[in-house]
C-alpha cells in the first residue's frame, strides 16, 4: 500500500484494514500520534486527512491512499509552527500525551477559522480528552497562535 | 576533547562523593509487599551522587529519580538543585535516573512518585545536596586562590572570590571532586533564591509538543514483538479453557497464558489484539459473580451496623449529643473510580539469562524490580528499570500488574515484549478509588455551634493490600484520612472506619482517602451551617479558630470570589476547604441548572498555601488539573458493578470532563515561607463538595451521593 504521510511517499506491507495509528506507531514507527481509546472517544490519535482533522484508531490504512497525510511529526521540524510555538508559551502540556491530538485538532481549527471565538474553541476542540486538565491553557494558546498567524499574514 | 575523557572527568566529581560515604542518613522503613521490592535497600548508596555531576567542560547533569508523569518534578527538582548550587540553568542537563535506594523519601522503603511528596519529604535532601556540592566547588577555588571559603561564593555557574577572582564550576570540577563533601551543609536563605519560586519554564514542553516525547507505549527494542491481553472478566477469576483455545492463528506468533488472563503475541500489536479478541473464552466461576453495586452498597451499611475501628475520639460523643439543641443525620456514599491514564497500561519487558531491561511508566521502580526479580529469581541489580514519561498517573502507575504480564511473557519466550492494554481492559481492570458508604452524625446547640460530630465510614482498604502491616486493629488511617483529623472546633467527636473489602481491587486515587472523605465532611458541615441559619462561609470560618492556614485559604478565596456579592441570575456559590498532604486549599464554585437539572460549574475560584513554592506555574496548573479531576469524578464518575464485573469499558460510559465543560479556573497562592507541602492532589478534594454545596444553594436539594450526574 502506498501512503503520503507528511510529504514523504511510503509504502507499507500491513493489512489494509489496520487502522491507520498502528501503521504509523508500529509499522512506520511515528509515535507521536497516540492510542487513548480505540474508539474514536478521546483524540489523542487524531492527524490531517488533507488539512482536516481524522481519528486513525478507527480508520483504516486504506482510506488513506491517494491522500496527504500530515502527523505532529509532520507539523514542522523545529517547533516552528506557530501552535507548536504557543503551546510553548503557554506552557501548556502537564503529562502530554493527549497534545498530539490537541494541536493537530487546533492547527485545523484555526485554518478553518482563522480568528476563533472561546465557544468555537469549546465546539472544535470538545472531542479532544485531557485527563490532566489542560483545557484553559489549550484555549489560550489557540487565541495566541491565531493571533500571531494573522500578525504574520498581515506583516 | 574525546568523549571517553569527558565522561570519565565529568565522572570524578560523582565517584569521590560515592566514596565519601553518608551525608544523608536515610531511615528505612520495611513494610508489606515493599518490603520484597526493597531488599537491596543499603543507605550507605544514598549520597549526592545520585542528584548531580559537574563535569570538565562546565556541564551540570541532574539525575531525576522521581517520575514525570505531568505535574513537573522533572524541572522542580533540578531547579531546587540548581539554586542551591549556584549553577546556571542552561549549563544543566537533566537526566532520568535508573532506580536506586538513593531516590527513596527519607524515611520511606522504596522509592515512590506520589503522596504529592517529591518536593515536600525531599526539600532538605535536595537543598543539602546542593548546597554540599556547592561549598565543594568553593573549597576548590578559594584553596587554589589561597583565600578564604567565606569570601568566595557561587553564582551563575562560577565561583567569585575577592579580587576579581573568578572560576567557572568545569574548572573546578576536578579539584572538588577530590574534597570530603561537608557533614552539614548551609542551604541558602529564601531570600536569595534565584530559580526556587519562580516560573523556571518546564523542560519536557518542547519534546511534548512535537511528539517526540517518548512514553513506555513508544518504546521500541530490537527483536521486540507485542502482546494483546484478555484479562478475566470477573476480579480473581481465571481463563478455565485454555487447552481449547491455545492453537495459534496465522500470524500470531503465540497465544500464552499469563497472569489474570490470556495474551496473544504478534510481530505488531493490532493482530494480536484481534487475536485475543476472537478467542472464545471460558472463564472460573467465583464467589463475587453474582455482585452488583446495589449489592456493594448493602455490603457497606451492614458493616456501619457492626463494630468499627476508631480513629479519632475527643470528648464525650454520647453526652454532647443528648445535651444538643438539634441532631442532623445524613449518609453520603461516593462510587469506585477509575483513573483512566490517556496512556492505556503498558509494560515491555527483555528477560535475559543474565540480567532484565524493563520500560515502564511506574511510580514505584523499585517495586517493578522486586516483581520482575521473584519471577525471573535474577538478583535486584541485575534488573534495570527504565522510566519514560507517563501519559498520567494519579496512582494506578504504583501498580505492577502489567510488569507480571511483560516479564512472564519475555521470559517465556526468550524476545522482547511489549504487554499493550486496550481501553476497555484498562478500564475494567483498574486499582480503583475505593466506594465509602458514610453515616454522620451532629448535634448543634441554641446558637447553632456544633457540640458533637460522629462520622461512620464503610469502605475498602488499600492498605490492607499493598502493606497490610500499616492497618492496626482494624484501622486504615488512609480510608478515614481528611475525616479523622478535622481543623473545625465541633465539640465531642468520634470517627469510626468499618472496613469492608471485596473482590474488587483498590489503590490510590489522586489524593486517596481524602477524596472521599471531604465530599461527605464538607457537605455535612454545610448542612449544620444551613440548619444554624448561618452563612456557609462564615460558619466555617468561625469554627477555624485552631488552625488559622485553614482560615486564611478559606478567606482569599471567599473574597476573591466576591463571597456575598450578587451573581448573575440563575448562578449559585458553594464553598469548601480542606488540608490534605500538607497544604491548604479552599474553592468556591459558581453553579447554575439547567432546565434539565443538569448542573453546569462556570467558574472555580481556588485558594491554596502550599508552604514555600517552588514553581507558581506549576501550582497553578496542578490546581487546574485537580479540579479537572476532581470535577470528572463529581459530575460523572462513576465505576459499577454488574455480575462481579465492571460495567463501563471506555470514555463513552466512563465520561471525563471536556473543554466545552470546563469552568473558568482561578488560582491564587498564599505567600509563604512555611515548608513546602504537595501540590498534585490537594486541589482535587474540595471540587466536589464545592460544587454540591453551590447545587444545593441553587436547588434546595442536598445531594448526597456522587456523581451528581445521574
Amino acid at each position: 500500500m502506498k501512503l503520503k504521510i507528511n510529504g514523504e511517499d511510503r509504502e507499507v506491507a500491513v493489512n489494509p484494514e489496520t487502522p491507520m495509528l498502528w501503521v504509523l506507531r508500529d509499522v512506520l514507527g511515528m509515535t507521536g500520534t497516540k492510542f487513548g481509546c480505540g474508539m474514536a472517544q478521546c483524540g489523542s490519535c487524531t492527524v490531517h486527512m488533507d488539512g482536516k482533522p481524522v481519528r486513525t484508531c478507527v480508520l483504516p490504512a486504506s482510506m488513506f491512499e491517494g491522500k496527504a497525510v500530515t502527523t505532529i511529526e509532520g507539523l514542522s521540524t523545529d517547533r516552528s509552527h506557530p501552535v507548536q510555538k504557543a503551546w510553548i508559551a503557554e506552557e501548556v502540556p502537564q503529562c502530554g500525551y493527549c497534545q498530539s491530538g490537541q494541536i493537530m485538532t487546533a492547527v485545523a481549527l484555526i485554518a478553518k477559522i482563522p480568528e476563533p471565538t472561546d465557544e468555537d474553541i469549546d465546539r472544535e476542540m470538545s472531542p479532544i480528552l485531557c485527563r490532566c486538565g489542560t483545557y484553559q491553557r489549550i484555549k489560550r494558546a489557540i487565541h495566541r497562535a491565531a493571533r500571531e498567524m494573522k500578525e504574520a499574514k498581515s506583516e | 576533547m574525546t568523549k571517553t575523557s569527558d565522561l570519565n572527568r565529568r565522572d570524578f566529581l560523582k565517584a569521590s562523593a560515592v566514596t565519601s560515604g553518608l551525608l544523608f542518613g536515610f531511615e528505612l522503613r520495611f513494610d508489606g509487599r515493599m518490603a520484597a521490592a526493597a531488599t537491596s535497600g543499603d543507605p550507605k548508596e544514598t549520597s549526592l551522587h545520585a542528584f548531580i555531576e559537574v563535569n570538565t567542560s562546565d556541564r551540570v547533569t541532574i539525575l531525576v529519580g522521581k517520575s514525570e508523569m505531568g505535574q513537573g518534578i522533572y524541572t522542580s527538582i533540578p531547579a531546587i538543585l540548581a539554586d542551591e548550587l549556584g549553577a546556571r540553568w542552561d549549563q544543566v542537563r537533566i537526566e532520568q535516573a535508573l532506580p536506586s535506594p538513593a531516590f527513596r523519601n527519607p524515611g520511606r522503603g522504596t522509592m515512590i512518585t506520589g503522596g504529592s511528596t517529591s518536593i515536600r519529604e525531599n526539600w532538605d535532601t535536595l537543598r543539602n545536596a546542593g548546597a554540599a556540592v556547592r561549598e565543594m566547588l568553593i573549597t576548590a577555588a578559594s584553596n587554589r586562590w589561597g583565600v578564604k571559603p567565606s569570601e568566595c561564593w557561587a553564582e551563575n555557574g562560577l565561583v567569585r572570590g575577592p579580587d576579581k577572582y573568578l572560576a567557572t564550576f568545569g574548572s573546578l570540577a576536578i579539584d572538588a571532586g577530590k574534597l570530603t563533601p561537608p557533614a552539614s551543609p548551609t542551604p541558602k536563605s529564601a531570600d536569595k533564591y534565584t530559580l526556587i519560586g519562580t516560573a523556571v519554564p518546564r523542560r519536557d514542553t518542547p519534546a511534548k509538543v512535537e511528539g517526540k516525547a517518548q512514553y513506555g507505549i513508544d518504546v521500541k527494542v530490537p527483536g521486540m514483538v507485542y502482546a494483546a491481553v484478555r484479562n478475566a472478566p470477573v476480579f480473581g477469576a481465571d481463563v478455565a479453557n485454555l487447552d481449547e483455545v491455545s492453537k495459534v492463528p496465522d500470524g500470531i506468533l503465540a497465544i500464552e497464558a499469563v497472569p489474570n488472563g490470556v495474551a496473544a503475541v504478534a510481530e505488531t500489536w493490532w493482530p494480536a489484539k484481534k487475536a485475543v479478541e476472537a478467542l472464545k473464552l471460558k472463564f472460573t466461576k467465583t464467589d463475587a459473580d453474582g455482585l452488583d453495586s446495589d449489592g456493594m452498597t448493602e455490603r457497606f451499611r451492614k458493616a456501619l451496623g457492626g463494630k468499627g475501628a476508631t480513629a479519632h475520639t475527643e470528648g464525650d460523643l454520647e453526652a454532647g449529643l443528648a445535651g444538643a439543641k438539634r441532631v442532623l443525620d445524613a449518609e453520603y456514599e461516593v462510587p469506585f473510580l477509575a483513573h483512566a491514564t490517556m496512556e492505556p497500561q503498558n509494560c515491555t519487558a527483555r528477560v535475559e539469562k543474565d540480567g532484565a531491561d524493563v520500560w515502564i511508566g511506574s511510580q514505584a521502580q523499585e517495586i517493578v524490580q522486586g516483581v520482575t526479580a521473584q519471577l525471573t529469581g535474577l538478583p535486584m541489580d541485575k534488573i534495570r528499570v527504565h522510566t519514560p514519561f507517563l501519559g498520567g498517573g494519579f496512582g494506578r502507575r504504583f501498580e505492577s500488574d502489567l510488569v507480571v504480564q511483560a516479564v512472564t511473557l519475555s521470559k517465556k519466550l526468550g524476545r522482547p515484549v511489549k504487554v499493550l492494554w486496550t481501553r476497555e481492559e484498562d478500564m475494567q481492570h483498574d486499582f480503583y478509588r475505593p466506594a465509602s458508604l458514610v453515616q454522620f452524625r451532629a448535634g448543634i446547640d441554641g446558637e447553632g455551634k456544633p457540640v458533637a460530630w460522629q462520622n461512620k465510614v464503610a469502605s475498602p482498604s488499600i492498605m490492607s493490600r499493598v502493606a497490610p502491616p500499616m492497618v492496626k486493629d482494624g484501622l486504615d488511617t488512609v480510608s478515614v484520612e481528611g475525616a479523622f483529623n478535622l481543623p473545625y472546633d465541633l465539640g465531642a467527636v468520634k470517627v469510626d472506619y468499618f472496613m469492608e473489602n471485596s473482590h474488587v481491587p483498590v489503590g490510590f486515587w489522586r489524593s486517596v482517602g481524602h477524596s472521599q472523605n471531604a465530599f461527605g465532611v464538607e457537605c455535612f458541615l454545610d448542612e449544620l451551617a444551613h440548619a444554624a441559619g448561618k452563612d456557609p462561609y462564615e460558619y466555617r470560618r468561625g469554627l477555624l479558630s485552631r488552625s488559622p492556614r485553614h482560615r486564611a485559604v478559606l478567606d482569599l478565596a471567599a473574597k476573591e470570589a466576591g463571597w456575598g456579592e450578587p451573581l448573575p441570575k440563575g448562578r449559585h456559590r458553594g464553598i469548601a476547604v480542606h488540608e490534605s498532604f500538607g497544604s491548604y486549599v479552599a474553592q468556591v464554585a459558581e453553579v447554575s441548572v439547567d432546565k434539565a437539572g443538569d448542573p453546569r460549574v462556570h467558574r472555580v475560584v481556588c485558594a491554596i498555601d502550599c508552604g514555600q513554592v517552588t514553581n507558581p506555574n506549576t501550582v497553578e496548573a496542578q490546581m487546574d488539573s485537580a479540579i479537572t479531576f476532581g470535577l470528572s469524578a463529581a459530575l460523572f464518575g462513576t465505576i459499577t458493578l454488574l455480575d462481579g464485573q465492571v460495567e463501563q469499558s471506555n470514555f463513552h460510559d466512563y465520561m471525563i470532563l471536556r473543554m466545552n465543560e470546563m469552568p473558568k479556573v482561578e488560582v491564587h497562592i498564599v505567600p509563604s515561607t512555611e515548608a513546602p507541602g504537595g501540590v498534585g492532589e490537594p486541589g482535587t478534594p474540595p471540587i466536589a463538595p464545592a460544587v454540591a454545596n453551590a447545587l444545593f444553594a441553587a436547588t434546595g436539594k442536598r445531594l448526597r451521593k456522587l456523581p451528581l450526574v445521574e
